[in-house]
């Protein structure tokens, strides 16, 4: 199929494209009072050409940065695509930022104005305020909360618009001539790496990066201008960028803002997106749900689900992908269809997806498979912020669990003999921010990016990442010790929300685990098992026993595999407390920091591999309103059993 | 921080109020005034009148003495209909819902005195009835965009835990578009974070609608933090009154609070 692409190299002129094509056809909705409020192209063109005046009659000029700090909100699409209508660089921020990491980026990025969601991200950027002197207006979207609020350089989003209009109006024709002037090449973007050491490197990406990585994937799937599309994801991430900017202004789809995070999955039902893109961690969030609802089922649904949900996973699969399966289960599958699996996919939302992806992390094969056979087309790709998310995807149809399928349109990736990855492609950044040593780092000079992932090409040629490359260790026989693998593995379990595996230059590996609060507690609940709240729930006898249960099975399941048999887990300890982005144990797309977490618990890792069966912990949190206090606990010390490579008997 | 609303001038003064239920004298003799857009709390320790006094204030409980005096108008006692119609509205301490409904529908019922079509044009939905309906519907979403309840609109209120349904007590009160709200323990049996989410909504209501509140606690943090003024009740009977800064300093409610040797 051909499709009609909008023309134009720039985002601004992609907009004026659709303006002019499909002005009267809805681009955007949100739902708001409990209705779906909804801009046309041609609204949202005009809506952006005042704002974008008023920024410019505030002194926004070409090459300037704009902060925009918010959930995923209609404006904060607008004031995107205002800035680059200037020829300006919009910078998103994760709406949970906090006030000491955005000082930085501020600084870095030389910000004087922001477009801000509400009082909380306002009250943010006063508090870094001392520090970045370089910041002269803050605008906000949302006016709860500022009725009485007179700080300087402090002014609501309708009044920015409305200075907007007035100056389109004595300037006619100036801000069409600044959207003509961009090119292709121009800086589109910047978007903050989180970085698991250091300060976040600045990664400018230019409009032919995401334009073109957009186009590639609305060509390679067949995209079409009447997607509906779920836009919920935080706006400084690059698979929000991608997919819900991008790829909605090349192939001219709606995009809806649901009304709250809490009501993503109402509101998905009501809009039942086409084209849907979701991190491992929400598809997981959604099996949990649906999988404790199954529990409190009657008699009669729950064996209904247990039966057809086994046979989904038998032949599910290869009636998605077309591969020859029995009549006789297909007539059985049918039947499925019509009593669980049609029911199961409105319940989710995703009755009329047609193309689904995953990425961000890896994702668990069951998890992963649960959606394929129920029959939602649900993918794989890969790709980094430097790469606009766009070097591999699985196509339709020959779609295996463990790889992330073959490269994409003009993607070239060779596999170093360290077993780094490295990749030439179009949506390659154009540099890191005033960091030309770190650009010169990850890009060589013949423009390989270093992906710092390590992997292989398997018989079929999909790629297959296994870890970072600088976190694959050896352990002290020298034994690969692949630490994200076997993290992977444990976080697969529903009852482990994260791990953290060390080994390297160990005799023996060894795991922190965070339990699931919701699945374990679901679980203690069922056993009628008294607990206070996580702490407690974690150190609870039956608790280790359930956790050292996942583990002995992820050791089992490493025994069979050649390369990685020797890295099986010896010793492991539940956390006393969550792992938090707050306390910087996570990054902000919530993976985990080995080498801080290694510091910070010293002490356990010392007793991880000492003999002890308990080891005495304190340590300092910081609650969400901001107090810090401080959390005192014996962890309990677990011993898991080991298995002889390729045998399951046991050998410790 | 307080102070974002300007007081303005007295809405309601109660003055001389003494209320018995046999032998039993709740109310003794209590008298003071709130002001126009204040957040005015009375505290006490049990049983020291303080349900009693709001009841008073709405009219559900008829005062054998004294005087109120709301709007400018100067009555005995409080009429329950005249206070809802002249817009007080107040929340419980032990919530007034209806369990079975919707949340959405609970907003609803609580905009009730202000329907003004006739039944049989609402059932019918029909001319002004529906128009009617739109301009509520949309007030009540308001109310649900205000207090973050979105994601519980359709759910029945007896489903939902007890510090949202807190919360959707006060949006049924909100619905009503009040003058003067009545707050009963809005943070009885809440933890900390909830207590701050209600704090937060309090004073919001009072800073974005301007509306006069006047509320009992029994958190004395929570108390202080948030009124303007305080009125603090013993046995009945006003043992002080003033900014939480004076209160705090006053000796007779240091005694009735942290006890006193006889």
């Amino acid at each position: 199929m051909t499709l009609a692409l909008a023309a134009g190299d720039t985002f601004p002129k992609l907009l004026a494209c659709h303006a002019r094509e499909r002005g009267d056809r809805p681009a955007l909705r949100e739902k708001d009072l409990g209705i779906w409020q909804s801009w046309s192209w041609l609204e949202v063109q005009q809506e952006v050409h005042r704002l974008a005046a008023g920024l410019a009659q505030a002194g926004f000029r070409r090459g300037m940065h704009l902060a925009v700090v918010g959930d995923n909100r209609p404006r904060l699409y607008f004031a995107l695509l205002a800035a680059q209508s200037l020829g300006g660089i919009p910078v998103p921020f994760y709406q949970d930022a906090v006030a000491g990491e955005m000082a930085f980026v501020f600084r870095d990025a030389d910000i004087g104005f922001a477009i801000v969601e509400d009082q909380e991200q306002a009250d943010k950027l006063f508090e870094i305020l001392p520090d970045c002197p370089g910041l002269k207006r803050i605008w906000y979207d949302d006016p709860r909360g500022f009725r009485h609020d007179r700080r300087e350089g402090l002014a609501s989003y309708e009044s920015l618009v409305g200075e907007g209009e007035a100056w389109l109006r004595a300037n006619a024709g100036v801000l069409e001539a600044e959207v003509a002037k961009g090119a292709g090449g121009d800086c589109a973007i910047m978007l903050y790496t989180s970085g698991t050491t250091g300060n976040p490197k600045g990664v400018v990406l230019s409009h032919d990066n995401l334009v073109i990585s957009g186009r590639n994937y609305v060509e390679l799937e067949g995209l079409t201008d009447r997607e509906e599309v779920l836009a919920y994801l935080p706006m400084a991430w690059i698979g929000q960028n991608l997919f819900s900017y991008a790829q909605w202004l090349v192939a001219g789809f709606r995009i809806n803002c649901p009304e709250s995070a809490e009501t993503v999955l109402t509101d998905m039902r009501e809009i039942g997106p086409t084209y849907y893109f979701a991190p491992p961690r929400v598809l997981e969030a959604l099996l949990t749900q649906v999988t404790i609802r199954m529990e409190d089922a009657s008699r009669v649904k729950r064996e209904l689900y247990r039966h057809f949900m086994a046979l989904a996973r038998r032949v599910g699969s290869a009636i998605l992908d077309g591969r020859p399966v029995r009549g006789v289960d297909r007539a059985h599958y049918a039947l499925g269809e019509m009593l669980l699996y049609a029911p199961l996919k409105n319940a989710l939302g995703m009755s009329r997806v047609r193309v689904a992806y995953t990425a961000g992390e890896a994702i668990g094969p069951d998890l992963f498979v649960f959606y394929r056979s129920l029959g939602i087309n649900l993918k794989q790709l890969y790709g980094q912020t430097e790469t606009c998310a766009a070097v591999c995807v699985q196509h339709d149809g020959q779609v295996k669990p463990d790889t992330v399928g073959p490269p994409m349109k003009g993607v070239e990736v060779r596999v170093l003999d360290s077993g780094e990855i490295v990749l030439r492609c179009p949506g390659l950044f154009v540099e890191y921010h005033r960091n030309a040593e770190a650009t010169a780092e990850a890009k060589d000079a013949q423009g390989w990016y270093h992906t710092g992932d390590a992997g292989y090409f398997d018989a079929d040629g999909h790629l297959k990442i296994i870890d970072r490359a600088r976190d694959v260790g050896r352990l002290a026989d020298g034994t690969l010790f692949a630490p994200k693998y076997l993290e992977n593995k444990l976080k697969f379990f529903p009852y482990v929300q994260e791990a953290v595996a060390f080994g390297d230059g160990r005799a023996e590996a060894s795991a922190m685990i965070n339990i699931d609060v919701q699945a374990v507690g679901d679980w203690a609940e069922r056993r009628g098992l008294p607990y206070a709240g996580y702490q407690d729930l974690a150190q609870k006898a039956p608790v280790v026993e359930l956790v050292r249960d996942c583990v002995e099975k992820v050791n089992a399941d490493l025994a069979a595999d050649p390369k990685l048999c020797g890295s099986q887990i010896h010793r492991f300890v539940i956390l006393h407390k969550e792992l938090d982005a707050d306390d910087g144990e996570l990054t902000r797309t919530r993976k985990v920091r080995r080498r801080f977490i290694g510091e910070k618990y010293a002490g356990i890792v010392e007793a991880l591999y000492g003999e002890a069966a308990q080891c005495a912990v304190e340590a300092q949190v910081r609650f969400e309103d901001g107090r810090t206090g401080t959390v005192r606990a014996q962890l309990a010390i677990g011993r898991a059993k080991t298995f002889a490579p390729a045998a399951s008997r046991s050998a410790a | 921080m307080r102070g974002a609303q300007e007081a303005g001038p007295v809405i309601l003064a109660v003055e001389g109020v003494s209320l018995a239920f046999g032998g039993v004298k709740a109310l003794a003799d209590v008298g003071f005034d709130v002001r126009e857009h204040e957040v005015r709390a009375i505290i006490g320790p049990n049983g020291a009148g303080k349900s009693s006094m709001l009841n008073v204030i709405n009219g559900v409980y008829r005062p054998q003495a004294g005087r109120i005096t709301y709007l400018g108008e100067s009555r005995t006692q409080m009429e329950p209909h005249f206070a809802a119609s002249h817009g007080i509205a107040r929340t419980f301490q032990s919530l007034a819902l209806f369990k079975g409904m919707s949340v959405l529908d609970n907003l609803l019922a609580g905009r009730n005195l202000l329907m003004r079509t006739n039944l049989l044009l609402q059932a019918l939905r029909i001319g002004p009835a529906l128009k009617e309906e739109v301009a509520h519907r949309r007030r009540v979403e308001e109310i649900i965009d205000f207090l973050e309840i979105q994601h519980v609109r359709k759910t029945p209120v007896g489903r939902l835990p007890y510090g949202l349904q807190k919360r959707v007590d006060l949006g049924r009160a909100l619905a009503a578009e009040p003058r003067l709200l009545l707050l009963d323990e809005p943070m009885a049996g809440m933890n900390v974070e909830e207590k701050q989410d209600m704090c937060r909504f309090i004073l919001d209501v009072n800073d974005e609608f301007g509306t006069t509140i006047v509320l009992i606690e029994h958190d004395m943090g929570v108390v202080m933090d948030i009124s303007d003024r305080v009125v603090v009740l013993d046995y009945g009977r006003k043992i002080g009154d003033g900014t939480p800064d004076e209160v705090r300093a006053n000796q007779a409610v240091i005694d009735a609070y942290l006890g006193v040797q006889h």
